[in-house]
């Protein structure tokens, strides 16, 4: 093929401490009751395992949905890759360098990141949130804007209308849509996004899944999405990777995933879906 | 008159009184903002740190200011009288509001849009700069506005260290008992509080909080720099004179300043400072060049030695132990403002009352008044009644010396403990019982100075000596009377009373 990987996992495993030495203080019951608290300095920290030794690669200008219930593991893995997250083992390549050797700034501003109600400064009107990164990376105003109201238009928003506004101002599909043309501003060749269409109603989800289709195409970008919608897996993937409990269960093609899912969690997470 | 051509009557001092304040209120602001904000952000960055500091800030604000000013007198750098430890003082409590809001402002911004900004490749500071700050900054402007008007009427306490300000009305109207006096400090300083808080509402409110919140920083600063210029006090030439906060002392006050400037010294005065220790921790560390002490107080509350009967003894002992301060203590002014018990003339001649002895057979039937303080010195109450061997009837009412004579006038009680000096005694007519067992110590008016400022001053301490033995108990009440119940302007009587005494040339 000749084709390159945009990006590289092998191997990878993360574990968060839930309770002990460094844990994040927690709301809610302990799981072993009151009790426990009285041993609490003396107890072993406990673990969740969110990665379990994952292992993938996408292939430049490929779509690659990891779908996984809530807790699957597939955000911790999305976000190893531009190092929200730091794996505890394994290795993490991205375009051609392992995320260790870029300069972490610098990593996170050559990827898009888009995140569910796309997460938009509140402060910021739609034009300067999708200009933040060129910002970040110092480019000139008048190119700033330039580029802000050419991406608006990208994103089937009509500039003149709607640079001045105030996200608040917005629909959830019309923020859904600025989250994507913000992580698009600085032409990143790799695009990362976590359930990007999760709050949309089902009506606009699917118009704007198209259209990030098309515009997919057009565009050529690597794209890692993050859902646990299975029809959306199977429409926006070129290829699909099934996740649970921190591991891969099985990868594929959409029609592979479809037609012949593996026994067991696969299968029945699917047909729950599609039948 | 009514207030407003009273207040009118004032304008020119009440102009620098209000400046005054607003310089205090901004400086101190500006300043713990200064402060509070970098320390606020560093707390939402080492949580660990954050409960500890909000305890320390929330533990300040339960002092008093007065106590606080206590602490803060004797440290090197922040103490001593004047303006400084004012500011240190309302900058301590203005810091727990900024800080709270500044934490709680940076907490409370959307963890999705934080996250959006780490991982678009925002560096912390930029993260805070871009996002932390501007979306806390209605949260952390609340702050500050809390701290700013909070800190109008916190200034007006700075009177009782001599830092000026509005209070300055207000105490002296406490310590004269004139209810306009106290208006005319507290009604400015309300004004200027809505003022203050409309001003911060308006940025709080304002369609670009950032820009205006810059630019009332910036004018504050600039008109607090023009201030600190305009302000430079002609200090280290000029005799500063201080007094306690009552009338006696405000009176006295005049009367050295007086006297000092009609000799061609140049006079700072520092009246109404909060209290005997703040007195005389001014003369100690130099901020005071004078004031005028009681030798029993020196003895018991600053010395804290026994009492003693004997007037010579007393100020023997005290000029003694003040040389070892580095103090100097002048020849006494010749009234002893001790403990005075008065009843009302026609029980005093009913029940044939002329010596405190007289009162032990009516003692059961007679109700006594007199102030708190009374009840807990080591020359109070107790002592009283053991050398005297009687006891009264009712337990002793407490109320304010302002109060004491209206209550025993009025027939609510029927002995009170007062100052042998209170005006209201010959003005009423009251009765002064003798004190045959010579049970009160001898509380003869000094004036207190230290050597260094007594060499820097060569004139000085004749000056202060040619006062004494010129005022007598009867005296020094009729200048009370004067002030307290005539509503007359302390100045003008010290002014009478140097005219009559052939103390000033004119």
């Amino acid at each position: 093929m000749g084709r390159v990987n945009a990006v590289e996992l092998e191997d990878v495993r993360k574990r968060f401490t839930v309770r002990g030495s460094g844990a994040q203080p927690r709301s809610g019951v302990s799981p072993r009751g009151p009790s426990a608290r009285i041993h609490s300095r003396r107890e072993p920290p406990e673990y969740h395992v969110a990665l379990d030794g994952v292992s993938l690669s996408v292939e430049e200008g490929q779509v690659l949905v990891l779908l996984g219930r809530s807790g699957s593991g597939k955000t911790t893995d999305l976000r190893t890759i531009n190092r929200m997250v730091d794996p505890d083992e394994g290795r993490v390549a991205v375009l051609g360098r392992e995320v260790h050797g870029w300069d972490v700034i610098d990593l996170r501003r050559r990827v898009g990141y888009v995140i569910q109600e796309a997460g938009l400064l509140p402060h910021f009107t739609v034009a300067d949130n999708v200009a933040l990164v060129p910002r970040l990376l110092g480019w000139p105003p008048e190119r700033r804007t330039a580029r802000a109201r050419e991406l608006l238009a990208v994103g089937g928003l009509e500039p003149d209308r709607f640079a001045g506004l105030l996200p608040r101002q917005l629909s959830g599909g019309e923020r859904q849509r600025v989250g994507l043309a913000r992580a698009l501003a600085a032409d990143p060749p790799l695009l990362l996004m976590d359930e990007p269409f999760g709050a949309l109603d089902p009506l606009t989800r699917r118009r704007i899944q198209d259209e990030f289709r098309a515009l997919q195409g057009r565009l050529g970008k690597t794209v890692v999405l993050v859902t646990h919608d299975v029809p959306e897996a199977l429409r926006l993937g070129d290829s699909v990777a099934v996740m649970d409990a921190g591991r891969v269960l099985q990868r594929g093609r959409p029609r592979e995933i479809r037609e012949q899912p593996q026994e067991g969690f696969v299968r029945d997470f699917v047909n729950a879906a599609l039948l | 008159m009514s207030f407003l051509h009273f207040l009118a009557s004032r304008r020119a001092e009440l102009m620098t009184l209000t400046a005054q304040h607003l310089v205090l209120v901004a400086a101190s602001t500006a300043a713990a903002v200064a402060l509070g904000l970098p320390l606020g952000i560093a707390m939402t960055r080492l949580r660990r740190l954050a409960r500890p500091i909000l305890a320390l800030a929330g533990l300040v604000q339960t002092i008093p200011s007065l106590a606080l000013f206590g602490f803060l007198i004797p440290l090197p750098l922040l103490g001593g009288i004047g303006t400084r430890t004012a500011l240190v003082a309302l900058i301590l409590y203005a810091l727990l509001p900024i800080l709270q809001n500044t934490y709680a402002g940076i907490n409370q911004v959307d963890r999705t849009v934080l996250e959006a900004a780490t991982a678009l490749g925002m560096t912390g500071g930029q993260r805070l700069r871009m996002v932390e700050l501007p979306l806390a900054l209605p949260v952390i402007l609340a702050g500050v506005r809390i701290a700013a008007v909070v800190s109008v009427g916190t200034a007006t306490i700075a009177a009782a260290i001599g830092a000026g300000g509005l209070g300055t009305y207000v105490f002296r109207g406490i310590a004269t008992v004139d209810a306009r006096l106290i208006l005319a400090g507290a009604v400015p300083a309300a004004v200027l509080a809505l003022l203050v808080d409309a001003l911060l509402g308006a940025v709080e409110k304002s369609r670009r909080p950032f820009r205006a919140a810059t630019a009332l920083a910036v004018g504050t600063l600039l008109t607090l720099g023009a201030a600190l210029v305009m302000s430079r006090p002609a200090r280290g030439t000029a005799v500063v004179v201080g007094s306690k906060n009552f009338t006696e002392q405000v009176v006295l006050g005049e009367i050295v300043s007086q006297l000092l400037e009609s000799r061609g010294f140049e006079v700072q005065r520092k009246l109404n400072l909060g209290g005997t220790n703040l007195c005389h921790q001014g003369v100690l560390s130099g901020e005071l060049d004078v004031y005028i002490e009681y030798t029993g107080t020196a003895l018991a509350d600053i010395l804290r030695q026994p009492a003693h009967s004997d007037p010579a003894v007393v100020l023997q002992e005290v000029r003694q132990r003040y040389r070892e301060l580095g103090l100097v203590v002048a020849d006494p002014l010749g009234f002893n403002n001790t403990y005075a018990l008065a009843v009302r003339p026609d029980d005093a001649q009913r029940l044939g009352l002329r010596r405190i002895s007289d009162l032990a057979p009516h003692a059961r039937t007679l109700r006594v008044g007199l102030f708190g303080e009374f009840l807990e010195r080591p020359d109070g109450m107790k002592g009283l009644l053991a050398t005297y061997g009687f006891r009264f009837g009712t337990p002793p009412r407490e109320m304010d010396l302002g109060l004491l004579y209206t209550a025993l006038v009025n027939r609510q009680v029927d002995v009170v403990v007062g100052s042998a000096t209170d005006g209201l005694i010959s003005a009423l007519g009251l009765v002064v019982l003798e004190d045959d067992r010579r049970y009160f110590p001898p509380y003869d008016a000094v004036s207190i100075s230290s050597e260094k400022s007594l060499q820097r001053h060569p004139g000085l301490h004749e000056a202060l000596n040619a006062l004494a033995g010129r005022i007598d108990e009867d005296g020094m009440r009729r200048m009370n009377h004067a002030v307290d119940s005539e509503r007359r302007d302390p100045a003008q009587v010290a002014r009478e009373f140097l005219d009559g005494a052939g103390l000033v040339r004119r």
